[in-house]
C-alpha cells in the first residue's frame, strides 16, 4: 500500500506530518550548546594520552620519570599502573578484549600507551614528548590476506588464540545455493574491496570523568550513542556499583557510528579521577580520533549471481574477508559476527544465497563500526547493487529494467529473504518508477547513446541506479543483543498538571533532531503542542534504560515505545474524561487534544484532564498522568528507494561530475519531513563521499595515511553534488505510527549509485569494475590499462 | 604576556603564554563556549571567528596576533536580543543538525553576505569550502545563507 500521510493535527499542535522548525535549534545558533568540551568542572585536570608511532612492536619498557619533573603534571598513567588494578584491559561491544593502555604489544600505530595528567591541557600534551618508551619493533601485519597467510600472532596474549582469525560465521543454505549456480545459464561475479573509512564528525570523542572520592559517586559526561549501555559496560569493567555510575550525555556534534565504542581514554580518565579525586578531561585531537577510534568497513567481498535463461537471479553466494585492525571491536549483535550483511540479497526475489565470512586481525586501528548504517548494511547493499548492475550489463539489459525484473513484488510482503530476513513491506517498483520519471531516464539514456557513440569522446556520460532495501531498528530482543543487552528501547511520559509533558527517552540524538520528531509523536498522539513538551534524555539517572542511537533505531524503537507510552496514557486520560463528563468511558470520542461525549457537544481537553489527573481524579483512580514503555520491536523495519545518479566522466584525466543526482526514498509514515529530508541530503553526501574520496589507506608499516583533514579527504560544499529528493510512503505495519528510520538509508544506498554511474560510463570502453574511491588516478588507469596501486 | 582583545564588543585583558591560540583564548579565557574545535589543523572551520570583520579560523591564529583587534564569534552575531538574519535563516532552512559547524558557518555567511548580499548558489559554496559540515550535505546551509541575504537586502 502506498499512502500519503496527511497531517490530523493543526500546525500549533505539530504532530505527524508537519515540518515544524527544530526545538533545539534555539541553543544550537546561539553558540548556546551542552557539548562536551564545553564543560569545565572546579579543580578539572586535563589528560593527553601518549600513542604508539608503530604499528607493531614489543614494549621493553616506560621511562616516564622526566615527563613527571615537569611543573603542573600530576601523573603519568602506564598500562602497568592500571593492570594493577585490573584494569588493564576492558571488554569490547563483540565480547572480544582490547588493551586500555598497552603493556605487552603495541598492535597499531596510535595505540594507547600512557596517559599525562595535568593542571593544563598544554602542559599534559606538552609532556608526552618526556616519556621514554622502549620499543622492539616487530612485523606490521597490514591487510588481512598477509594477517592470514602468516604465522605472526598479533594476539598472542590471548591463551585460545593460535591464528589471526577474529571471527568466522556464515548464513544461508550452502546445498541449494551451489545446487542454483550448477544449473545456472549464467553467472556473474565481483570481486571488490569496500575500503577502509571514518565517521569523523565534527566533534571529536571525549570524556570529562568526576569521581567524587567520598561518596563513591562517578558521574561521567561523554560523547556515547549509548550510555546506558556505557553505564553497564563501566560497571562490568571496573566492578563499580552501578547506582554510583551516572552517564551524562548532553549535545553530540555528530555521531555515525564514530561514538558507540567504550574507548580507552574514557577508561583512564575515569581511573585517574578516582586515583586523584579531582575530575579528568580528555578531549580527543583530530589526529586521535582517525587514527584510533571506529573506523568503518574495510570489507574485501567476492561475490557471485547465478541467472536462468529468462535473466531471472536464481541464487547468490558472498564470501568476505573482513579487516578487522587488532581488535575485534565493532558493535554488533551477540549472534551476528558480521552483523546484518546477510541482508545482501537486496530488493531481489530469488529462493537461495550463502554468505560466508572471516575477520582477521591486523596491524590497524580497531573498528569495525557501523558508519552511519545497521550493521554492515552497507557493504551488503554496496555489493548486491553493484552485482545486479554489473549482471545487467553481462546480459545486454538496461540496469533499472533488469532490476524491475528481478524485485521482490509488492504482493510478496511480508517477504521471507533467503538468508531468513521477514522484510516488512516494500513497494521496489513505485520508488523505480519515480526515480526514473523525476530524472528523466530514458532521456538520459538517449543522449547518452548518442555522446558516448563517439568513439574519440573525452567526456563519456555515465547513469548509475541503486535499489536498496535496509533492515534497521534492532531489534526483536529475541535475536538480538549487544553483550547479552537485549535490544529493546523506552519512553517515559509525564504530563503535567498544566498539560505540559516531559518525555525520558533511552536513545540518544546526535543531531537527528529528538527534542522536536519525539515531541511531535507525543503530539500526534495526545494533541498536546510538540512546542508544549520537553524531551530529555542522555542523564542515565534520569531516562529509562535503553540500548541508544545508531543502526537508525531511534524511530523503529524508541519512537514505537513514544507512541506505545502516549497511549496508555491516552488510555488513562480516557478514564478521567468519562469522570469529568459524567459519561461512560465508550461514549467518548477522541480526536487529538480532546475527548467528546459523542452525538453531544460535551468535551474536555486533554490539559483539562491533566489538571485532573492532579485535582479530581474520581476515587480509587491513582493519581498523577505518567507512564513509562519498554518496547521490543516484533520485527525490524526495511526502509528502501531508488537512487539515480548521471554523471560525466572526463577521459583525459579520470575526474568525474555529477549532472543530475534524484533520491527516492520511502522510509514509511514521515514524523517531520523537513528533518527527514535533511537526513537524506546528508547522508547521500557521506554516500558521494566514499564514491569520490574518502578513504584511510596505509602503508606497508602500518602508518595511517588520512590521519587529518588535509590526508582524509571528505567533501566540502564546493564539491558536494545537489540532489533532487522523491518519496513514496509504504507504512510499515507491525510499526505503531508507520515509520521505518531514515538516518542511514541515503549513505547505506548511494555509494552504489555514484560507482554505477561511473561503470556505467566507462562499461563499453572494457572498464567492469573500479574499487571505492573512484579517484580520478584509478579511471584513467582504468581506461588506458594501466595497473593502479592502491 | 598581557594582550587586549574587544571581543563582541567588550574589552578583554589577560596574562597568557605567547604561544596561546586564539580558539583558547576565546573558548577558555573569555568563556565563550560558541566556538568550537574540530580539526586542529585550519581544515574544518569550526572555529571560525571574524578577527577586524574577516573570517579567520582561530585554531591557527595566535591569541597575541589578536592583541589590541576585534573578534566577533557566534555569540556576537545577534544584537540586542535580536537574531541577526542569518541565525534565525539557519533555523526556517533546517541549515544545521548537530550544531557543532553551525557557528563558524554563520559567521562566514555573514561575511560573505556583507560584501554581497544576493550571492549565488557557486559564489555561497565557493565561501564556505573551508567550512566542513558532515551532517546537512551543504544545501540547507547554501540556502540558508542566501535566504539571509534576501532577508537582510
Amino acid at each position: 500500500m502506498t499512502t500519503t500521510h496527511e497531517p490530523r493535527t493543526s500546525p500549533e499542535v505539530g504532530g505527524i506530518g508537519h515540518s515544524v522548525r527544530r526545538k533545539e535549534d534555539d541553543r544550537f545558533i546561539r553558540g548556546a550548546g551542552n557539548y562536551l568540551d564545553d564543560l569545565n568542572l572546579p579543580g578539572m585536570l586535563h589528560m593527553a594520552i601518549l600513542r604508539s608511532p608503530v604499528a607493531h612492536a614489543r614494549i621493553n619498557g616506560i621511562d616516564s620519570s622526566a615527563a613527571m619533573e615537569i611543573d603542573g603534571v600530576l601523573a603519568v598513567v602506564t598500562g602497568e599502573a592500571l593492570a594493577a588494578h585490573g584494569l588493564a584491559w576492558m571488554p569490547t561491544l563483540s565480547g572480544d578484549t582490547q588493551a586500555v593502555l598497552a603493556t605487552d604489544k603495541v598492535r597499531f600505530q596510535g595505540q594507547e600507551v600512557a596517559a599525562v595528567i595535568a593542571t593544563d591541557p598544554y602542559i599534559a600534551h606538552d609532556a608526552l614528548a618526556f616519556i621514554d618508551v622502549d620499543y622492539d619493533e616487530l612485523e606490521a601485519i597490514t591487510t588481512p590476506q598477509q594477517s592470514l597467510a602468516t604465522d605472526t600472532l598479533i594476539r598472542d596474549e590471548k591463551e585460545d588464540q593460535t591464528d589471526n582469525v577474529a571471527y568466522t560465521w556464515e548464513a544461508g543454505d550452502q546445498d541449494t545455493t551451489d545446487a542454483a549456480f550448477a544449473s545456472a545459464a549464467r553467472v556473474v561475479s565481483l570481486d571488490t574491496h569496500y575500503p577502509r573509512s571514518h565517521p569523523a564528525p565534527l566533534e571529536t570523542c571525549g570524556v570529562v570523568a568526576d569521581v567524587n572520592s567520598i561518596t563513591g559517586q562517578a558521574t561521567i559526561y561523554m560523547t556515547s550513542q549509548a550510555p546506558h549501555a556505557i553505564r553497564t559496560v563501566f560497571a562490568l569493567v571496573a566492578g563499580l556499583p552501578e547506582e554510583k555510575i551516572r552517564i551524562v550525555t548532553q549535545d553530540i556534534g555528530g555521531g555515525f557510528g564514530n561514538k558507540v565504542p567504550v574507548y580507552p581514554g574514557y577508561v583512564v580518565a575515569t581511573a585517574a579521577s578516582l586515583l586523584i579525586g579531582k575530575p579528568v578531561k580528555w578531549i580527543e585531537t583530530r589526529t586521535e580520533n582517525l587514527i584510533s577510534t571506529g573506523f568503518a568497513r574495510d570489507f574485501h567481498m567476492n561475490a557471485e549471481l547465478a541467472l536462468d535463461s529468462d535473466n531471472r537471479i536464481t541464487a547468490m553466494r558472498a564470501n568476505i574477508l573482513s579487516d578487522q585492525g587488532a581488535f575485534f571491536s565493532d558493535a554488533q549483535p551477540t549472534r551476528f559476527k558480521a552483523g546484518l550483511f546477510h541482508i545482501c540479497t537486496g530488493s531481489y526475489d530469488f529462493p537461495s544465497a550463502h554468505v560466508t565470512a572471516k575477520g582477521a586481525y591486523t596491524n590497524k586501528a580497531p573498528g569495525g563500526v557501523a558508519y552511519r548504517c545497521s550493521f554492515r548494511v552497507t557493504e551488503a547493499s554496496y555489493l548486491i547493487e553493484r552485482l545486479v548492475d554489473n549482471a545487467a550489463r553481462e546480459v545486454g539489459m538496461d540496469p533499472a529494467a533488469f532490476r524491475a525484473a528481478n524485485f521482490i513484488k509488492e504482493e510478496q510482503f511480508p517477504y521471507l529473504s533467503p538468508t531468513g530476513f521477514v522484510y516488512d513491506s516494500g513497494n521496489y517498483h513505485g520508488a523505480m518508477d519515480k526515480a526514473k520519471e523525476m530524472i528523466g531516464y530514458d532521456d538520459w539514456r538517449a543522449r547518452q547513446a548518442e555522446q558516448n557513440a563517439d568513439p574519440d569522446a573525452t567526456k563519456l556520460i555515465g547513469i548509475g541506479v541503486a535499489s536498496f532495501t535496509e533492515v534497521v531498528g534492532a531489534g526483536p530482543s529475541r535475536d538480538y543483543d549487544i553483550l547479552g543487552l537485549k535490544m529493546f528501547d523506552s519512553a517515559e511520559l509525564r504530563v503535567h498538571p498544566t498539560g505540559k509533558a516531559i518525555l525520558k527517552l533511552g536513545v540518544q540524538t546526535q543531531g537527528q533532531g529528538h527534542e522536536t520528531t519525539f515531541a511531535q509523536i507525543v503530539a500526534e498522539e495526545l494533541g498536546i503542542p510538540y512546542s508544549d513538551i520537553k524531551v530529555m534524555y542522555g542523564d542515565t539517572d534520569n531516562t529509562p534504560y535503553g540500548l541508544g542511537t545508531y543502526a537508525s533505531r531511534s524511530t523503529p524503537v524508541g519512537g514505537a515505545a513514544t507512541a506505545v507510552v502516549s497511549r496508555k496514557i491516552r488510555a488513562k486520560a480516557q478514564k478521567l474524561a468519562a469522570h469529568l463528563l459524567e459519561a461512560a468511558e465508550e461514549d467518548l470520542d477522541w480526536e487529538p487534544g480532546k475527548f467528546t461525549v459523542r452525538g453531544t457537544d460535551q468535551s474536555v481537553t486533554i490539559q483539562e484532564v491533566a489538571f485532573a489527573a492532579y485535582t479530581n481524579h474520581p476515587l480509587g483512580m491513582e493519581a498523577g498522568l505518567e507512564g513509562v514503555t519498554y518496547y521490543d520491536p516484533p520485527n525490524m523495519t526495511y526502509p528502501f528507494g531508488t537512487y539515480i545518479v548521471v554523471v560525466e566522466v572526463d577521459t583525459g584525466d579520470g575526474t568525474w561530475k555529477v549532472l543530475d543526482m534524484v533520491a527516492v526514498d520511502d522510509c514509511g509514515v514521515r514524523i517531520n519531513p523537513m528533518i527527514v529530508d535533511g537526513q537524506i541530503a546528508g547522508g547521500l553526501t557521506e554516500g558521494f563521499a566514499k564514491a569520490n574520496m574518502q578513504w584511510i589507506t596505509f602503508d606497508d608499516d602500518g602508518n595511517c595515511i588520512g590521519s587529518n583533514f588535509m590526508d582524509y579527504l571528505v567533501p566540502t560544499a564546493w564539491e558536494t553534488p545537489r540532489y533532487r529528493l522523491g518519496e513514496t510512503v509504504t507504512p510499515s505495519p507491525h510499526h505503531p505510527i508507520g515509520a521505518k528510520g531514515v538516518g542511514e538509508s541515503a549513505t547505506v544506498g548511494s555509494p552504489a549509485a555514484f560507482a554505477n554511474a561511473v561503470i556505467d560510463a566507462l562499461w563499453s570502453r572494457g572498464v567492469k569494475n573500479i574499487d571505492m574511491p573512484v579517484l580520478p588516478h584509478r579511471v584513467w588507469g582504468a581506461l588506458n590499462d594501466v595497473p593502479i596501486s592502491p | 604576556m598581557q594582550i587586549t582583545v574587544t571581543v563582541n564588543g567588550a574589552s578583554e585583558t589577560r596574562d597568557i603564554e605567547p604561544r596561546r591560540l586564539l580558539v583558547d583564548f576565546v573558548r577558555s579565557d573569555v568563556g565563550l563556549t560558541g566556538t568550537h574545535i574540530g580539526c586542529d589543523t585550519t581544515s574544518c572551520g569550526a572555529c571560525t571567528v571574524l578577527l577586524d570583520g574577516q573570517p579567520v579560523k582561530s585554531c591557527t591564529v595566535l591569541a597575541a596576533q589578536a592583541n589590541g583587534r576585534e573578534v566577533k564569534t557566534v555569540e556576537g552575531l545577534a544584537e540586542g536580543g535580536e537574531l541577526h538574519p542569518i541565525q534565525a535563516a539557519f533555523k526556517e532552512h533546517h541549515g544545521l543538525q548537530c550544531g557543532f559547524c553551525t557557528p563558524g558557518m554563520m559567521l562566514v555567511g555573514s561575511s560573505l553576505l556583507e560584501e554581497n548580499p544576493t550571492p549565488t548558489d557557486e559564489e555561497v559554496r565557493w565561501a564556505i569550502s573551508g567550512n566542513i559540515c558532515r551532517c546537512t550535505g551543504y544545501m540547507n546551509i547554501v540556502t540558508a545563507i542566501q535566504a539571509a541575504g534576501q532577508e537582510g537586502s
